[in-house]
């Protein structure tokens, strides 16, 4: 798909009439939309989406994050989010770099975010600024380092 | 297991109650630290990670035709459902089309497992609050349903049946006569159970006003599956965004609107009998001929035969099994309807042969979540139904 098509999705159309800041680049994979957002913007585009009566991007599904290490910035976190009654899907993206790996947290906007993003901060050590209880979910409280950045092991000890 | 706390504001003596990790109604090891006044639960606070097993990053380092068989063990009552979702992702990543005959395969066994799960739901949940029988019953009618998942894949429970690009065997003769013995009877050991709960004044006690979420309230937590339609959301990913050819089925999208655990009751019983309706009609499509595999040289392996017989078969087949396939470099999210939820699996791959992040997005791990929503201001006996019609399974919150 040509860059031009990518911005007629409207979507991304309506982003870019809101706000010229709030998109640093758009993805198209399989049919799939990303919108990478630069950190500082993730909260104001994430109220945005979905409170903005023609988009209702109301359910957060997924937040995933991503380990490129040892490229920079390291981390990719994916927000996985769906529009109800429009049925539609779109993943926001936001890269965080090694050194600070810290983005805002958004359970202001969507609840759900909670549990994900603990599990985003026990397993890749990523902070959500903001978050109510940011502690680990999945390993033991005592547990050193975060089992899937790609500078852990699989196997073996540490 | 009890201690007395103060409290912040060191009005009322609560008392804070362990429940599990080994506790019969919290269905594996779930704990729920709950903070009591008396016996009203003031404060209630799921911890989960005991059965944590780090399926996400073993997948880095297995190919992505080995990672099958990891997702059977996610969640250990619908194998066949994360089976599908996985290899969706997959294909989805691959441009892979699969025929239109194992898609239907796919409905139709996944609709079957859909039963299955809730069968034993039904079952757990009754004698969670007390009902014996119901339990006896449902597990009798799950067993007839893994008699057909063993005679299609050799296995009851972690069949691994559905691979990418299709299924692993081509059915055995005479499967569709096992499948329709059991959903010609299916119908009335519902009404068995119906008429054992359904209208029974014990039932009705514990579940009905029990544990109510409002719809903006489950949208709000992610809720996803029965727990988003017992609130009146009617939202169902294979209408949302149908896979497999779920689009050629007919189907109804059940939905309650009192969000009580009686809500969620009513609707998975009406989803088994709605899922009977789904594998009905897939009986009906599927063509007795035609490929149960997509044919794509170096991604899906070559048959036996081809193998036996052509030198570009047995090259496929050692290379496929000894370093498996490189799809292209992308990321992909692919979402199925469990029997528990949203399904959701995010597949990056970097070019490699083994997949460079897989995550899934499991129902139970969200839908616990708004627990504490439930329980809290009700008695400790209602945490138990809670949980229950929350259908959680450990290993798919912990993975």
């Amino acid at each position: 798909m040509e860059p031009q098509d990518i911005d007629k999705h409207p979507v991304v159309h309506k982003l870019r009439e809101w706000s010229a800041t709030a998109i640093a680049e758009v993805l198209e994979f399989r049919g799939e939309f990303t919108v990478v957002v630069p950190r500082e913007q993730l909260l104001r585009v994430a109220e945005y989406l979905a409170t903005e009566p023609s988009l209702r991007f109301s359910f957060l599904s997924d937040i995933t994050p991503v380990d490129r290490f040892p490229i920079e910035p390291r981390f990719e976190v994916n927000y996985h989010l769906v529009s109800l009654d429009r049925r539609e899907r779109l993943r926001l993206k936001v890269k965080l770099t090694g050194s600070d790996p810290m983005v805002h947290s958004v359970t202001g906007v969507w609840p759900t975010a909670n549990w994900h993003e603990r599990e985003s901060y026990d397993l890749f050590g990523i902070r959500f600024e903001g978050h109510p209880d940011l502690r680990r979910i999945l390993m033991p409280d005592d547990w050193e380092g975060h089992p899937l950045r790609k500078d852990y092991p699989t196997e073996g000890y540490r | 297991m009890t201690t007395t706390i103060e409290t912040a504001t060191g009005a009322a003596q609560t008392m804070v109650l362990n429940m599990g990790p080994q506790h019969p109604s919290t269905h594996g090891v779930l704990r729920v630290v709950l903070e009591l006044n008396g016996e009203m639960v003031v404060k209630a606070e799921p911890i989960i990670g005991y059965l944590h097993t780090g399926i996400e990053k073993s997948c880095e380092a297995k190919t992505y035709s080995q990672v099958i068989t990891l997702t059977d063990r996610i969640d250990y009552l619908a194998p066949l459902s994360n089976n599908l979702g996985y290899c969706l992702a997959v294909e989805k990543i691959l441009g892979i089309e699969v025929p239109k005959r194992a898609q239907y395969i796919r409905v139709l066994l996944t609709e079957l497992t859909r039963c299955a799960s809730h069968l034993v739901w039904v079952g757990t949940h009754a004698i969670d609050l007390g009902a014996m029988t119901v339990f006896l019953y449902s597990f009798r009618e799950r067993e007839e349903i893994l008699k057909i998942f063993e005679y299609l894949s050799g296995q009851r429970m972690m069949t691994s049946y559905f691979r990418i690009g299709g299924l692993a065997l081509e059915p055995p003769p005479g499967w569709l006569d096992k499948v329709r013995r059991v959903v010609d009877s299916l119908p009335g050991h519902i009404d068995e159970y119906e008429d054992l709960l359904t209208k029974n004044k014990i039932w009705l006690g514990r579940t009905q006003g029990v544990g109510i979420i409002s719809a903006s309230d489950a949208i709000a937590m992610g809720c996803s599956g029965p727990m988003l339609r017992g609130s009146g959301v009617a939202y169902d990913v294979r209408k949302a965004f149908p896979y497999s050819s779920y689009d050629e089925f007919d189907f109804n999208v059940q939905t309650q609107t009192a969000g009580d655990c009686y809500a969620r009751y009513q609707v998975r019983v009406a989803e088994i009998r709605e899922s009977i309706k789904i594998v009905k009609q897939a009986m009906e499509k599927i063509p007795s001929e035609g490929l149960f595999r997509a044919e794509v040289p170096g991604i899906i392996p070559p048959s036996r035969e081809e193998m036996k017989t052509s030198i570009e078969g047995l090259i496929y087949h050692f290379k496929i099994f000894t370093e498996g396939f490189a799809p292209p470099p992308g990321e992909v999210y692919q979402a199925i309807e469990s029997p528990r939820g949203e399904l959701g699996v995010f597949v990056a791959s970097d070019g490699s042969a083994k997949p460079y992040r897989v995550k899934f997005r499991a129902p139970s791990f969200v839908n616990l979540q708004s627990l504490p929503k439930l329980a809290e201001g009700r008695l400790i006996a209602d945490v138990v139904a809670c949980i229950g019609t929350t259908d959680i399974v450990l290993g798919e919150v912990d993975r």
